[in-house]
């Protein structure tokens, strides 16, 4: 197991070099010195020399990559071009709320998915398990912003429970939540009834049940713990992948997070600021699945035993 | 050669490839057996066909033009003569969602499909090449899929610009990684097949065994491939247009059309929840279909 921890170690630090070189090359492909282009063309020849200097555009690409990776390492991310403070200083203030954000969107579409999940599985093919099935069919295929935008003029305009947008507090977090884990709510719903549907017909459930311990006791004790095996790493996986993609969430709720931090530099042409937020919530993911690769053979120990 | 010595197969192996030949189904046989068996599959095929027959004869069902403004009749609700209303510039809503529907639909086929070519090829010559070419393919598309793909597709549209074409060209160019994994597993467990062995020992070239051996076996699986990796265009796209990154005016696309509609969404809702739903009714019928061609098409898939 050690070995294959190591090797999905080097495997996940390989990705992310190629990742950053990638998004290097991407920002720097765009024609035109970036500094004149976000000045604008009145902008005065002998300032935009200074600036080009002042954050090392001149040099060669080389130099400039190696500056930025080595930075980048060491948490600076240089300096935003367009609000004139450090990347990651605003990266830090913007990451707590797209990290509550992603939590509470988690811990929604788990405690939602889950339960339904296990509902429909126990009740395969009734009116519950029908009516579960259809509504996460339709959490996989509507798109986030219809969601978050059905939410925000129901319960923010027409009812006036939430805030419309903006953070002021958890109340505020709670669409967004909703309309982030909509989602997710929806196939893990999916999954964790495929998982138990199956296990509910394995050999250990009929003994368990034969040796005469309770309905509820052999789905909990014996059935869910087997079946959340595959749904903890999707869990893992999840948990990265809406911390990295809040990006639409966050633009229709007004939240200051990574992702709106990403829309605003894109809009901004400000390339440190958009180099460190793509660097950032890739590394994200990156981890988040090398997490779950090492939870999983962790937990199962027919992996664990295998490798 | 093709790498490694092949041990040579057990025989169990064969008696399961003969069954898995059996009674060779025609395409025509297996869409029949699809038609049989899965009504929703079948009904999510005509309501594409709808969308795609809205898209073309456009012009023909709607009296209204789709760019011209009507300043008397700003953000009218649903009525008789607007059914779905009208937007911002009094323009009719169902005529700028049915030429709409010609960029979305454009959007998710297009990219999709040039996306597969890509990885297809990677994919095969991967799988068939293995060794250095295969090492240096994967590792790419390792760095590909590292990336949360909406973001992926954000960096390229800043590095491209906005636009129709682009949006293609960047949605191809995050699609193909995932292409390229699953048909390069395809070709390694494919060339490992009896047939392949026997056509390389009578000494067929390379290139030709992968024509007429390994492409068109691949074929099953690209197709299902294609119409699950359609909606996830859509998607995509509606994301980045909703940001504004991608289709931009006077092009129209439903993603579009929810961003324009935005601002309005207090006192006309109708503007972006309109093309939302069509978004998702069409990605809800992409999935269904694909969900019964895999059924059908591709059974070892079913089981895992």
């Amino acid at each position: 197991m050690k070995q294959n921890i190591i090797k999905r170690l080097l495997q996940a630090v390989f990705v992310l070099l190629g990742v950053a070189l990638l998004i290097f090359i991407m920002l720097r492909i765009v024609p035109g010195n970036p500094i004149a282009t976000m000045m604008g063309e009145h902008a005065d020849p002998a300032t935009i020399e200074r600036m080009t200097a002042e954050f090392g555009l001149d040099q060669p690409a080389i130099v400039q990559f190696a500056r930025y990776l080595s930075g980048a390492v060491r948490g600076d991310f240089g300096t935003s071009y367009s609000l004139g403070r450090p990347v990651a200083a605003l990266m830090r203030q913007a990451f707590g709320n797209t990290l509550k954000l992603a939590f509470l969107a988690a811990l929604f579409a788990w405690i939602l998915g889950i339960t339904c999940g296990i509902i429909a599985a126990v009740k395969k093919n009734g009116l519950l398990d029908r009516l579960f099935m259809g509504l996460s069919l339709l959490g996989v295929s509507m798109p986030v912003f219809m969601v978050a935008m059905l939410l925000q003029y129901v319960f923010a305009f027409h009812l006036h429970w939430l805030p419309i947008s903006g953070v002021d507090g958890l109340k505020s977090f709670i669409l967004p939540a909703i309309a982030l884990g909509w989602n997710s709510a929806g196939s893990v719903s999916r999954l964790v009834r495929s998982t138990l549907i199956e296990i509910l017909q394995e050999d250990y459930i009929d003994t368990a049940r034969a040796k005469g311990n309770r309905q509820m006791g052999v789905l909990l004790r014996h059935a869910l713990r087997n079946a959340m095996l595959p749904v903890v790493t999707m869990m893992a996986i999840q948990i990265s992948s809406l911390l990295s993609g809040a990006v639409i969430t966050e633009t229709i709720f007004s939240i200051n997070g990574i992702g709106q931090l990403a829309v605003q530099a894109i809009n901004g042409r400000d390339i440190p600021l958009l180099q460190g937020t793509a660097l950032f919530s890739t590394a994200i993911v990156i981890i988040g699945n090398l997490l779950a690769d090492c939870l999983y053979s962790v937990l199962d120990p027919r992996i664990r035993k295998e490798a | 050669m093709f790498g490694k010595k092949k041990k040579l197969m057990a025989a169990g192996e064969d008696v399961r490839l003969k069954s898995q030949i059996g009674e060779a189904e025609t395409f025509w046989d297996l869409m029949r057996r699809l038609a049989k068996e899965n009504k929703l599959a079948v009904f999510s095929a005509v309501v594409i066909l709808l969308f795609i027959l809205a898209a073309i004869f456009a012009p023909f069902l709607t009296p209204y033009s789709y760019k011209d403004m009507d300043l008397l009749n700003r953000l009218s609700p649903p009525s008789g003569a607007h059914l779905l209303g009208t937007d911002e510039g009094g323009r009719d809503i169902l005529t700028r969602m049915l030429y709409g529907s010609r960029v979305s639909l454009m959007i998710g086929v297009l990219p999709t499909l040039l996306g597969m070519i890509l990885g297809a090829a990677l994919g095969i010559i991967a799988g068939v090449i293995g060794g250095k070419t295969d090492a240096i393919i994967m590792r790419i598309a390792d760095i590909t899929l590292g990336f949360p793909s909406m973001l992926l597709a954000m960096l390229i549209m800043y590095t491209l610009g906005g636009g129709l074409m682009n949006v293609v060209l960047t949605l191809s160019l995050v699609n193909w990684a995932s292409v390229s994994r699953i048909v390069r597993s395809e070709a390694i467990r494919l060339k490992q097949n009896e047939y392949v062995e026997a056509a390389r020992a009578i000494g067929v070239k390379k290139r030709v065994i992968l024509w007429r051996h390994i492409l068109p076996n691949c074929l099953p699986t690209l197709i299902v491939l294609f119409t699950l990796n359609v909606p996830s265009s859509i998607l995509t796209e509606s994301s980045l247009s909703f940001l504004g990154l991608g289709i931009q005016v006077p092009d129209a696309s439903w993603g579009l059309m929810v961003n324009m509609g935005r601002q309005f969404l207090y006192i006309a809702p109708w503007l972006s929840l309109v093309p939302s739903a069509a978004i998702m009714l069409v990605v809800l019928a992409f999935n269904f279909l694909g969900d019964g061609l895999r059924d059908v098409l591709d059974p070892h898939q079913k089981n895992q």
